[in-house]
């Protein structure tokens, strides 16, 4: 509703004296309306995702209400996702961690048992003071996921050690980001840079945003819809942007490079490229233009399944809209172990749509100048986190998961000591589970950090209970946007139980590591509050207003034939990657044939459902009772042939023989008869986890042919078969 | 009677289900119970098909049979208005209008047991808000206003665009429209 | 393919997965306030046709049975309601497009008819109360009232009992949410079932042979008519739109067809119907008691197989993708 209306329609509906709208309206319940009590407001950023919205937490009578976006965020648009919505189930949970447990044995059975924060933080120190004495503190290893990890990561480097990695690399954008610095020198970035509410022309390469709830690109993807801009859809399933797209084009799985190189052959024979853009900022084109030669329609047609005539008719509705056409470069993009150079495609076909820095493309993102507090430099360490896997994967900019977990098997192992910070090793990195047993055989010290007993804690020697985001504050949120922009985390409420937040533990161990300089503030506030100060604000401000937006200083957009440099090699973006070259591999991305489906198998496709982010928000009671298991999506000649029917329950077997828990059959025409579909994130099996453990299926478990990108250590998850082992109605046995 | 309508772009909706949780949240809905939900539709056979997502809820139906038949008035339109709401001081628990509702809109709610359903956040409402779902939606495709203000988005959506409304046939004229 | 699916769980008590709003306790207040209806009826009915020599215990002694079946049914509706407390406050209005309201004034006015009634016969039907009752003065005065106006309150008894009958199923027919019930035919059909019914309590009770022949007679052409009236019934769903449609499914192959069939329709009608076309012939008499035992089982079938089907007809058809059990995990579920 509007404002204008607002006026007009309140003087319909007041019946004329001024009543408190508590003794006027009555309702449906006996409880009091909501809102008329004493209501607070405290902003926070969302940690329900990585997308980092800001919001506020609203309490009335000081208890928990609701949690809404921030209108002045860019992030939000002022409307938080459903998981930001259901943030006060990640507070209330009864299941939470409560206090530090540390591993005992008792009568040779080992268990967690409660100890003192003292006792759990001394014991941490004393362990790593060790590995560093014997090995160098280098040896501990941080794997670390969101916004909290950052506080250990400070640790670690003021311990000495730059070992660490994230799942958000080799499990997620990794191939992304080096696929596109290798073509354009810099990555697409988080919150990606697409342009897309100025878009006219949006190609989505698997991307299910929708189902991918990340905020602002649910947003202006909706932006761009109303305002009929042409969405081009590639997805083997009818994912839900797929329903929204003029084009959807059902590939065949793992055959997108193909459809690449066949749509830069007809923008090139056609002539359709910007060719003042690619004259002027490329490298390569004429390699190009020769290599593409060969990937005609028809080639395509064969690989993909996709009609030469719907290829010539996307490529060419592409090069209408260009620049303001998106190729979306995705985000979750290790797929099928061939993903750095599917994502560079994907960089290049954007280059000659000369769409990268073009308005309705990508735009360029700016952050603000914030001073870091100033502390003492970090000790240069001895080793990089690469160090522990030599020769492998050149191109990892970052650290490579399950380079740090294999590196951390046997005896002679690299690393002796991990940190584990809001990541879910046994559901987040495919078919590691024996690995991480072996691993956590070998290590001397395994801590983690976590809200809940999830997986993971069940390997660790000490598990620290953090508080939830609406309990802390963290850093100052400084993240590329259109504008730069600030936003605050502060706490809503005490700590529950005995948590505490991350900066407070990082600090603990530090001073127990004599290392007290690198954590000089009594409180976080103080060192947020001296870095606000730099740039002409406060804590005290940013409490009332949560987000503070600051004028650009660098155009949003290249402009029309201006000149640039890439940071690149050659300065130039590489249609041609010598780089690649230099180091063995394809300078131009080539197709290889997916392995096919052996016979009486499936595909195993996964992604997301809207009601939850990966494991971490199933057991969220608000989210759960939206969503609590997630289905097998089965296509009806699929499900004819094995007699399966919606609501049957099955397990899946791999081809290589792991078994999944039980997940109810869901009989839909939303996929092809080739594979089948589930959300990932389910099929807990800690059973402390009340709500989660046991419902639904975990695709993790089912990954047991991992096809790793040699490029840069990308976990390939898409090349698994599956099949159904059905399971009696009566037979619930879990 | 004032009308208030909600507008619903299933063009956009996505099916993501922030309506349910704001509603859950904002009104403070018991575990487990809900008073909107999300209905996905598909039709065809792949690869040929049409999805449509629907937030459904309450319609306020300016004929409401809830309201015809409860016996005591407990149930009834609000300040003279399409809004349906239920006064607790009148109710029996006879669960009539809830055998009454062909939309399945109404619930008991637990545990006090009284008969729950969509405000229409007329607590918000009657602040100039939009309702709760309403606001919350990340796509916006949700819209809500009076049908009697000739300048209202709703009105301009209504004139501009396809609608359609659920169950015609029940005849309780309802106010949740949906732009197809 | 065609699919509509829930995507957000719920657990709307009373609605998910099908409405179960009312069970046995509102099954039993249809059946008792249908043979009230019907004890009512046949009471006036003897009185104003003057048959107490054939039909002694109908014309003197059954409208005792009345506010009894009626106080069973009300008791059993009282523990329906979700706020037992809070009954009285069916008479704090009267709702006039509500036929719960109008039932409940309907139940208020006949209470006190049925109390005429029964005193207008009282001393006849039962001498050795009567004689209790005779000691107080304003009762005499009242019952010497009734019995001098014994005829015209048998013909004011009759319309409120046919309405009493009537209301029975109107109440659910009304409801057009529910196209099961949404018949106008029920209406009849619930007042039919509980003439047969109340018939057959007399067969079962009276002694007199001429009585328990013309109410077996009676019930024979009720239970004629109530066949009939289910032909009806079907036909009109059949011939109604989707929803109808769908909704005769459910007894038509769907959940409710044994129910229906089997437990209602042949135990309930066809076989006391054929007990009693043997009873007419003077074929078999040592089955004589179990035809009006199962009418009256049957009686209370019909009661119930409509209430559930009902509850099972729906607009909507909305599948759910969770398992229900899932969701009683939650903290404030027990
Ligand atoms: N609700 C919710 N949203 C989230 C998250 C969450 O957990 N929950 N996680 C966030 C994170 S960290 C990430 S990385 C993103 C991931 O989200 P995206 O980057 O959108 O994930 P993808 O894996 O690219 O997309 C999955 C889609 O790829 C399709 N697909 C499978 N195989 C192929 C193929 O061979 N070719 C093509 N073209 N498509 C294929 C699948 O059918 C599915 O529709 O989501 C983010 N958003
Ligand atoms: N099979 C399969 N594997 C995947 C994916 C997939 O789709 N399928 N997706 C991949 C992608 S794209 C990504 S980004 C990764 C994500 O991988 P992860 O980031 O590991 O995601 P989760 O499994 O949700 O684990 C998050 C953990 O953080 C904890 N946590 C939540 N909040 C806090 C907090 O405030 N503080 C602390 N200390 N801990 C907290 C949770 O309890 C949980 O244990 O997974 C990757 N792995
Ligand atoms: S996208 Fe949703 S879950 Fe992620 S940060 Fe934003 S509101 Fe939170
Ligand atoms: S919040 Fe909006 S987009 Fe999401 S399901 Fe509800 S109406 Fe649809
Ligand atoms: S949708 Fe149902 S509950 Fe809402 S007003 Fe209409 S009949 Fe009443
Ligand atoms: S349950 Fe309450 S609101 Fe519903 S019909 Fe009965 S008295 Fe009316
Ligand atoms: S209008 Fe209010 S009460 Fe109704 S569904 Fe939306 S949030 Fe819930
Ligand atoms: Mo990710």
């Amino acid at each position: 509703m509007r404002r204008r209306e607002f006026i007009k329609v309140s003087t319909l509906v007041g019946s004329g004296a001024v009543v408190s709208p508590a003794l006027m309206l009555g309702g449906c319940t006996s409880s009091p309306l909501p809102g008329t009590g004493v209501v607070t407001k405290t902003p926070t950023i969302c940690d329900m995702c990585f997308w980092k919205c800001a919001g506020d937490v609203y309490k009335e009578d000081g208890e928990l209400w609701k949690i809404t976006g921030n209108k002045d965020d860019l992030h939000s648009g002022g409307r938080l996702c459903t998981r930001g919505t259901g943030g006060p189930g990640a507070y209330l949970d009864p299941d939470r961690l409560q206090k530090p447990l540390m591993r005992v044995t008792v009568d040779g059975r080992q268990t967690f048992q409660e100890v003192s924060w003292n006792e759990a933080l001394q014991f941490i120190a004393t362990k790593m003071q060790g590995i560093a004495d014997v090995h160098g503190p280098e040896r501990m290893a941080l794997l670390h996921h969101g916004a909290g990890g950052h506080h250990f990561l400070h640790l670690l480097r003021a311990f000495g050690s730059d070992s660490h990695a994230e799942p958000a690399f080799a499990q997620c954008r990794g191939p992304r980001d080096v696929g596109f610095r290798l073509t354009f020198g810099e990555a697409a970035s988080s919150p990606e840079r697409t342009d897309m509410a100025n878009a006219r022309c949006i190609v989505l390469l698997g991307s299910h945003i929708g189902e991918n709830l990340h905020n602002g690109q649910v947003q202006t993807l909706t932006e761009a819809i109303n305002k009929n801009a042409m969405l081009i859809t590639v997805d083997p399933r009818f994912s839900v942007p797929a329903g929204k797209s003029q084009h959807w084009l059902p590939i065949r799985p793992g055959t997108d490079i193909a459809l690449l190189l066949g749509w830069m052959n007809v923008l090139i024979e056609e002539d359709l490229y910007d060719k003042d853009y690619v004259d002027r900022y490329t490298i390569g084109f004429e390699q190009l233009a020769k290599h593409v030669r060969q990937y005609t329609p028809e080639w395509v047609f064969l690989e993909t399944g996709i009609r030469p005539d719907v290829i010539r008719e996307t490529a060419r509705e592409m090069a209408k809209a260009a620049p303001a056409t998106v190729v979306h470069p995705g985000r979750h993009a290790s797929w099928y172990g061939d993903d750095t150079q599917r994502s560079r495609a994907i960089a290049m076909l954007n280059a000659l749509l000369g769409s990268w820095n073009r308005k309705g493309g990508f735009y360029i993102p700016e952050k603000v100048d914030l001073p870091h507090y100033p502390l003492p430099d970090y000790p240069k360490p001895k080793f990089k986190t690469g160090d522990a896997y030599p020769d492998k994967w050149p191109f990892a900019s970052q650290g490579v998961t399950n380079g740090v977990i294999e590196a951390s098997v046997g005896d002679d192992a690299f690393f002796k000591g991990w940190m584990v910070y809001g990541t879910n090793l046994p559901q987040t990195i495919p078919g590691v589970a024996a690995k991480l047993r072996a691993a956590a055989d070998s290590l001397d010290l395994v801590v983690v950090v976590d809200t809940m007993p999830s997986e993971v804690t069940g390997y660790a020697d000490v598990i620290l209970p953090e508080c939830t985001y609406l309990e802390r504050y963290d850093d100052i949120r400084n993240s590329g946007e259109r504008h730069p922009s600030l936003a605050l985390r502060m706490p809503a409420f005490e700590p529950k139980y005995e948590s505490k937040p991350g900066w407070w533990i990082a600090k603990q161990l530090g001073e127990r590591l004599g290392l007290q300089e690198y954590f000089p503030w009594d409180d976080y506030a103080d060192k947020l509050d001296w870095e606000l100060q730099q740039v002409g604000s406060s804590l005290e401000e940013m409490q009332k207003i949560g987000v503070k937006n600051f004028p650009r200083k660098r155009p949003l957009y290249f402009r029309d034939g201006q000149p640039a440099r890439f940071y690149t090699p050659s300065r130039r973006i590489e249609l041609y990657s010598q780089q690649l070259a230099d180091k063995g591999f394809d300078p131009m991305p080539v197709f290889t044939p997916p392995e096919p489906v052996p016979s009486g198998y499936y595909r195993l496709n996964y992604g997301r459902m809207p009601a939850h982010t990966f494991g971490k928000t199933i057991n969220n009671p608000l989210l759960f009772q939206l969503a609590p298991e997630n289905q097998l999506w089965v296509n009806p000649l699929v499900a004819n042939k094995h007699t399966l029917e919606s609501g049957d329950y099955v397990r899946l077997a791999s081809r290589e023989g792991a078994v999944s828990g039980r997940i109810r059959v869901r009989v839909t025409e939303r996929i092809g008869p080739d594979s089948v579909f589930m959300a990932h994130g389910f099929g807990h099996k800690s059973k402390r986890l009340r709500l989660a453990a046991g419902a639904g299926a975990d695709d993790s478990e089912l990954m047991t042919n991992i096809k790793i990108d040699p490029i840069m250590g990308g976990t390939g998850m898409r090349g698994n078969f599956v099949t159904f082992i059905k399971q009696s109605s009566t037979g619930s046995k879990s | 009677m004032t009308r208030f309508v909600m507008v619903i772009d299933t063009r956009i909706c996505i099916g993501c289900g922030d309506c349910v949780v704001a509603c859950k949240t904002e009104n403070k809905v018991p575990d487990g119970l809900n008073r909107d939900w999300i209905v996905e539709a598909t039709r065809g056979t792949y690869p040929d098909l049409k999805t449509e997502f629907r937030s459904e809820r309450c319609n306020h139906c300016s004929n409401a049979t809830c309201v015809t038949l409860c016996p005591t008035g407990a149930s009834h339109h609000w300040n003279d208005s399409n809004i349906v709401l239920v006064e607790p001081e009148k109710c029996t628990g006879c669960k009539a209008c809830i055998a009454a509702c062909p939309y399945d809109a109404r619930l008991v709610m637990h545990p006090d047991g009284y008969v729950d359903k969509c405000t229409f956040c007329h607590h918000r409402v009657a602040r100039g808000l939009d309702p709760a779902c309403v606001s919350s939606c990340p796509t916006g495709c949700m819209h809500f206003g009076s049908l009697d203000d000739p300048h209202s988005e709703v009105n301009h959506l209504l004139k501009t665009r396809d609608y359609k409304v659920l169950k015609p046939e029940t005849g309780n004229d309802p106010n949740v429209y949906y732009l197809i | 393919m065609s699919e509509e699916l829930l995507v957000t769980a719920r657990d709307n008590a009373l609605i998910d997965p099908s409405l179960h709003i009312w069970t046995w306790e509102v099954a039993m207040y249809l059946f008792m306030g249908g043979l009230t209806a019907g004890i009512m009826f046949f009471a006036a009915l003897m009185t104003v046709r003057d048959k107490e020599h054939i039909a002694p215990f109908a014309a003197t002694r059954l409208a005792l049975l009345a506010p009894i079946a009626l106080s069973i049914g009300m008791t059993t509706l009282f523990l329906d309601l979700e706020h037992k407390l809070f009954v009285y406050r069916f008479y704090t209005s009267f709702q006039i497009t509500s036929p719960m309201s109008w039932g409940a004034w309907i139940l208020i006015v006949v209470y006190p008819i049925s109390v005429l009634q029964i005193l207008s016969t009282f001393r006849s039907g039962y001498s050795v109360f009567a004689s209790f009752v005779d000691k107080l003065k304003p009762a005499r005065l009242l019952m010497d009232w009734c019995e001098r106006n014994r005829v015209t309150i048998a013909y004011a008894v009759i319309p409120f009992a046919v309405a009493l009958g009537i209301y029975t199923g109107i109440l659910l027919s009304a409801f057009g949410a529910r196209p099961f019930w949404n018949s106008g035919v029920l209406g009849l059909l619930f007042l039919v079932s509980g003439l047969s019914t109340a018939a057959a309590l007399v067969v079962l009770i009276a002694r007199q042979k001429t009585e328990k022949e013309l109410f077996t007679g009676l019930d024979f052409v009720l239970i004629l008519s109530e066949i009939a009236l289910i032909g009806l019934v079907i036909i009109s769903l059949a011939s109604g739109s989707g929803q109808h449609i769908d909704a005769l499914q459910i007894i038509m192959g769907g959940p409710y067809t044994f129910q229906f069939w089997v437990m209602f329709f042949c135990i309930g009608l066809v076989i006391p119907m054929l007990l009693e076309i043997l009873e007419m012939a003077g074929i078999s008499k040592s089955l004589a008691m179990l035809a009006p035992v199962l009418v009256l089982v049957g009686g209370y079938a019909l009661r119930q197989v409509v209430l559930d089907a009902g509850q099972e007809s729906t607009w909507t058809h909305y599948e759910t993708q969770y398992s229900p059990e899932l969701l009683q995990r939650l903290p404030g579920k027990d």
